[in-house]
């Protein structure tokens, strides 16, 4: 038994399509017969890559301008199935990101669906899906499904799948006009700035050197910055140095920031709260510097060291360099 | 200018409690408070406030029981008043059932600006901002950085994922605010005296003109049908650092093979 119809929010990722989307469509194969992307941008552009990994439509609503994605495709969305233009799907997958989340939300209220956020793993039960949620830092695995009428929105985080190319024809480019939006779409994008940073992106990176509460103040980040640029690594966060306003954001592992699933997380000076836990723990090695032998995240280390990040660390970029 | 402020009232995640294996939600039979993420969007709203040279913060939030604490957090900071929704029908509300009662009781303040933090950090869907604000027909940014007021008109720095937008919204809007952007004052005892006098209006669902059937387990569409431990990692190698624990991380990576 396989759904019919899953929509897939398709983004822009730096080179492509987002790596996001197409776990999601690797995903939606598996439980539907037909998968079908919508994206707010030129749907011509990624065409191509969208078929060849198995989406047979691309609905496009063109080149945004300054437009916000969230209230423009999820008011496209909407009118192309209650104007009866376009059947509704039996679900729909978003990326817990910036814009999939907002086109979830206004999408939920338009079509008075509920959304289901954070879910790591789909599968199907009898003809409807369930997804599966880890709370308590990762320690629980909660799975739920919807019992109203549909379509169910589902909020899924990176990493969750594996992409996979299928070798499918381009996909049918088809018009998903933007309606008259009023006063919520009155938010309009002046100017986008680009975050230049040096060596691999977080999400995407080998190896991610992270710094914690432990390292005592702002300043002390740049022996994470050091040693992540000796192994080539991309540099993270805890929640607690980004609330402290020590790094941006752009950098938080964990619950409320990032997924990543590197080779090797290093974990500098960071206790493990449940909010980091749920971030990282899918990491394949994890190697943990802290000086409280009893802090959570040497439950989770393969290799823990119980010592001083400010001595540890620095020895560490030295000995490294050079190799 | 008023800024209407969204807070939540969240177990301490210090001690988050359990899961109820009957109701298979989270127990919130434990003392709550203010969640520490809109403890930024209450500093925003004062100081935004500060800057205008007029207007006030007013909370807006819900809770199914008669809590007040965290709100009392909130209003010692500086808000001036709180909407509390207490109500014990809307125990299981689902994000889309939290949205719905949270813009009816904006629409009462008639704001100039909504702000939240961007997602909650028990439930953290990550949703309920932009569904307000579809609810009310605003225009909404998520994921603020900066803010800036002239006028009727506020900029945004909003995050991406490539950097940042800058972003111009007509007022009124809802937008949502990142943790770390701002330094949350602490309450000062004179706050916290203020506080415990300032307007705190009480209602119900039905106050909101919502049913109570649209709103709790009723209303949430979804149910969990699973609640299981996750795989455990197996425990690791302990060392303590001697002055060489260095050499020991070195030669673990170098049997990874990834230096």
């Amino acid at each position: 038994m396989t759904l019919d119809k899953i929509w897939v929010f398709g983004e822009a990722g730096a080179d492509g399509v987002a790596t996001i989307t197409l776990e999601m469509l690797a995903k939606a194969r598996e439980v539907a017969g037909t998968v079908e992307v919508f994206l707010g941008s030129d749907g011509e552009a990624s065409a191509a890559e969208l078929g060849d990994h198995g989406a047979a439509r691309v609905y496009s609503t063109g080149d945004l301008g300054g437009r916000m994605q969230g209230v423009s495709v999820a008011s496209a969305a909407a009118d192309a199935i209650s104007s009866g233009g376009v059947a509704a799907p039996d679900a729909f997958l978003l990326g817990t990101t910036y814009d999939g989340r907002d086109v979830a939300a206004r999408l939920s209220v338009k079509l008075d669906a509920g959304v289901l956020s954070n879910v790591v793993d789909l599968h199907l039960d009898g003809d409807r899906l369930v997804g599966v949620e880890p709370v308590f830092g990762g320690t629980v695995n909660v799975t739920s499904r919807f019992t109203g009428g549909g379509p169910d929105i589902w909020l899924v985080r990176p990493k969750s799948f594996e992409p996979a190319a299928v070798g499918g024809p381009s996909a049918e480019v088809v018009d998903l006009p933007v309606p008259e939006l009023g006063a919520a779409g009155g938010a309009v994008v002046l100017d986008r700035f680009t975050e230049e940073s040096e060596g691999p992106k977080l999400d995407e990176a080998a190896i991610v050197v992270s710094g914690g509460r432990g390292l005592g103040s702002a300043e002390a980040y740049s022996m994470i910055e050091q040693l992540a640029k000796e192994l080539g690594a991309a540099p993270g966060a805890s929640r607690a140095i980004v609330d402290a306003g020590w790094v941006p954001y752009s950098y938080q592992v964990g619950q409320t920031g990032k997924v990543v699933k590197p080779t090797v997380y290093i974990a500098c000076g960071i206790s493990g709260a449940t909010q980091h836990l749920v971030g990282m723990k899918g990491s394949k090695n994890i190697i943990a510097i802290n000086k409280d032998s009893e802090a959570p995240i040497f439950a989770v280390a393969d290799l823990g060291i119980v010592g001083d990040v400010h001595k540890v660390v620095p020895k560490l970029t030295e000995a490294l360099e050079g190799r | 200018m008023k800024v209407v402020v969204c807070v939540k009232q969240i177990p301490d995640p210090a001690d988050p409690g359990a899961l109820d294996p009957d109701t298979r939600t989270l127990r919130r039979d434990v003392k709550l408070i203010l969640d520490e993420s809109d403890s930024y969007g209450v500093e925003m709203a004062l100081q935004l406030v500060d800057t205008a040279g007029e207007g006030s913060v007013h909370l807006v939030s819900m809770v199914p029981d008669d809590e007040v604490s965290g709100l009392r957090t909130a209003l010692a900071m500086g808000a001036d008043s709180a909407t509390l929704v207490s109500d014990e029908a809307l125990a299981g509300s689902d994000a889309l059932g939290t949205a719905r009662v949270l813009a009816a009781a904006i629409e009462r303040s008639e704001p100039d600006l909504v702000l939240a933090a961007t997602e909650s950090s028990d439930g953290y869907t990550g949703v309920v901002p932009a569904q307000v604000a579809e609810l009310l027909g605003l225009p909404s940014v998520t994921f603020a950085k900066e803010i800036s007021i002239d006028g009727g008109t506020a900029t945004v720095r909003r995050q991406t994922e490539a950097g940042a937008d800058r972003v111009e919204c007509p007022l009124p809007a809802v937008v949502s605010v990142t943790a770390g952007v701002v330094e949350p004052r602490y309450p000062s005892f004179r706050g916290i005296m203020q506080a415990k006098n300032k307007p705190v209006d009480n209602l119900k669902v039905t106050d909101l003109g919502i049913a109570a059937e649209q709103v709790g387990w009723a209303g949430a569409g979804q149910e969990i049908t699973d609640i299981a431990e996750a795989p455990e990692r197996a425990a690791g190698e302990i060392v303590e650092d001697e002055g060489d624990a260095h050499e020991r991380i070195v030669a673990f990576l170098d049997e990874l093979k990834v230096i």
